[in-house]
């Protein structure tokens, strides 16, 4: 087992977890689009997102997805198994923007050695995302 | 344009026939899990676990092998530049369903929600292919981005050995696009302009208290008749009914006469918990405004502050007030 992997008996509900600023590039918004095979041209052309209403390009949902889980697996360490994953899309994430990831675990069940983290993605109009990922913790058993 | 009622009747009695059923196409990736794509999901989410990548430290973890990140789960079933070109299977009722919508004039969509379970993490060569149903669609919302439908779905995706992996609710808002006209867009404002606070409307009854602030006072207007301090700006003494005044300026020294601390809903521009309070100037009138850089909670009732005249974003001067 890797050393700098948490472990499910030393994290306690109310813990924070290191806040994660994103900076909301062009290049981030395209390649996570691309990275995760979603060619919807609002997320790529700024003419179509424009005639969409929008000002420029914006984040597709598993891009914010994926950045979720890498924040509480950047915390988490290698050990950690993400189980659930539970999101609600609020502002779009704009290219010039920063997104400041925060969160801080809920809730621990015993049973399952999982704990419940309450994740909030933060930009400037105000939040992102919300939601809730449950990761399973090594106990050392 | 808005349905009317009979025509929005007639629409939503069809989309009934699409709630409960599966979809009627399965989507099964067009590459087994592989190190190449992981690596570039990686690469653009800035995620440098070890377990997704390298393959000693994936040996040494709990994985026991390189495994992919679980939030690609729906990446490798997506279709990529053909589905974003409408090369859909004809098929397809989720694809037929938005269809509908958009002959009805509901042609924007916006993914809103995901929930996502993951029963395990996959492994490089497994070949994933996912299932969709359209679990419900709800009556008409209006929203902030415009009037339509949540659309959810629930699929479930299992590998080459019909072995469950994972399973994934989406919802999606299918709705009616606010119309915007190419000046609008191009006036559109920039996309990292940061949000500024709402303007004060200006009249002859408060400008000059605005421009008093411009120059770094804060003003207090004053009765000539009675003496009378008075704020916010207004006409008439409430004590004497005098409409002749004049104005002072306020030292800014002040006390907390009470005060709350906002967290919630966050309005953009402000930085929060956002400690409101009003104040018992020194000259003898009372002021509402932040107290800053102090944790709200040592905030207390009868504490002396003092204000301080700044730029709360990037054109609005106002009056913020420190501990004393
Ligand atoms: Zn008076």
């Amino acid at each position: 087992m890797s050393s700098s992997s948490l472990q499910y008996q030393d994290v306690k509900v109310g813990d924070a977890l290191p806040e994660l600023p994103i900076d909301l590039t062009v290049s981030l918004i395209v390649a996570g689009a691309v990275a995760s095979q979603d060619y919807t041209p609002v997320h790529h052309d700024k003419a179509a997102a424009q005639s969409a209403g929008m000002q420029d390009v914006f984040m597709n949902i598993l891009t914010t997805n994926g950045l979720v889980s890498r924040f509480v697996t950047d915390w988490a360490g290698i050990d950690a198994r993400v189980t659930n994953v539970s999101i609600k899309l609020g502002t779009p994430n704009l290219p010039g923007d920063t997104m400041t990831l925060g969160g801080s675990v809920c809730e621990k069940d015993d049973g399952s050695a999982t704990v419940l983290v309450e994740v909030t993605g933060k930009n400037a109009w105000g939040n992102h995302v919300t939601g809730t990922v449950r990761v399973a913790l090594p106990t050392g058993a | 344009m808005s349905l009317s009622g009979k025509e929005r009747e007639e629409f939503e009695k069809k989309l009934e026939a699409y709630v409960g059923i599966d979809i009627g196409v399965e989507d099964v990736a067009r590459d087994e899990v592989n190190q190449a794509m992981i690596r570039h999901w990686c690469e653009a989410m800035g995620d440098r676990c070890g377990a997704y990548a390298d393959v000693e430290a994936a040996a040494r973890s709990v994985h026991g092998e390189i495994v992919a990140p679980p939030a690609m789960l729906q990446a490798w079933v997506l279709g990529g530049v053909a589905m974003a070109a409408g090369q859909a299977d004809p098929r397809d009722k989720q694809k037929e369903l938005h269809r509908f919508f958009d002959e009805h004039g509901y042609t924007g969509v916006v993914a809103t929600n995901t929930e996502q379970e993951y029963k395990r993490y996959l492994r490089l060569g497994e070949r994933i292919s996912a299932r969709t149903l359209i679990e419900s669609i709800s009556e008409q919302k209006a929203t902030a981005i415009g009037i339509g439908y949540f659309i959810n779905t629930r699929t479930v995706f299992q590998n080459q050995h019909g072995e469950e992996v994972g399973s994934m609710t989406f919802r999606v808002l299918k709705f009616e696009a606010a119309e915007q006209p190419a000046a609008a867009v191009d006036a559109a404002p920039d996309a990292s302009a940061k949000p500024q606070r709402l303007k004060p409307g200006l009249g002859f009854d408060n400008k000059w208290w605005w421009d008093c602030l411009e120059k770094g006072e804060l003003a207090i207007q004053k009765c000539s008749q009675c003496g009378v301090l008075r704020h916010p700006p207004r006409p008439m003494c409430h004590e004497c009914q005098s409409t002749s005044w004049e104005y002072i300026f306020s030292s800014g020294q002040g006390t907390i006469y009470s005060y709350v601390v906002i967290r919630y809903p966050e309005v953009p521009g402000y930085t929060y918990p956002l400690v409101v309070a009003v104040i018992d100037l020194a000259e003898g009138t009372r002021f509402v405004g932040n107290v800053v850089d102090i944790d709200p909670d040592e905030v207390e009732v009868g504490m002396k502050v003092v204000a301080s005249i700044e730029l709360v974003d990037d054109e609005m001067k106002l009056p913020v007030f420190r501990p004393a």
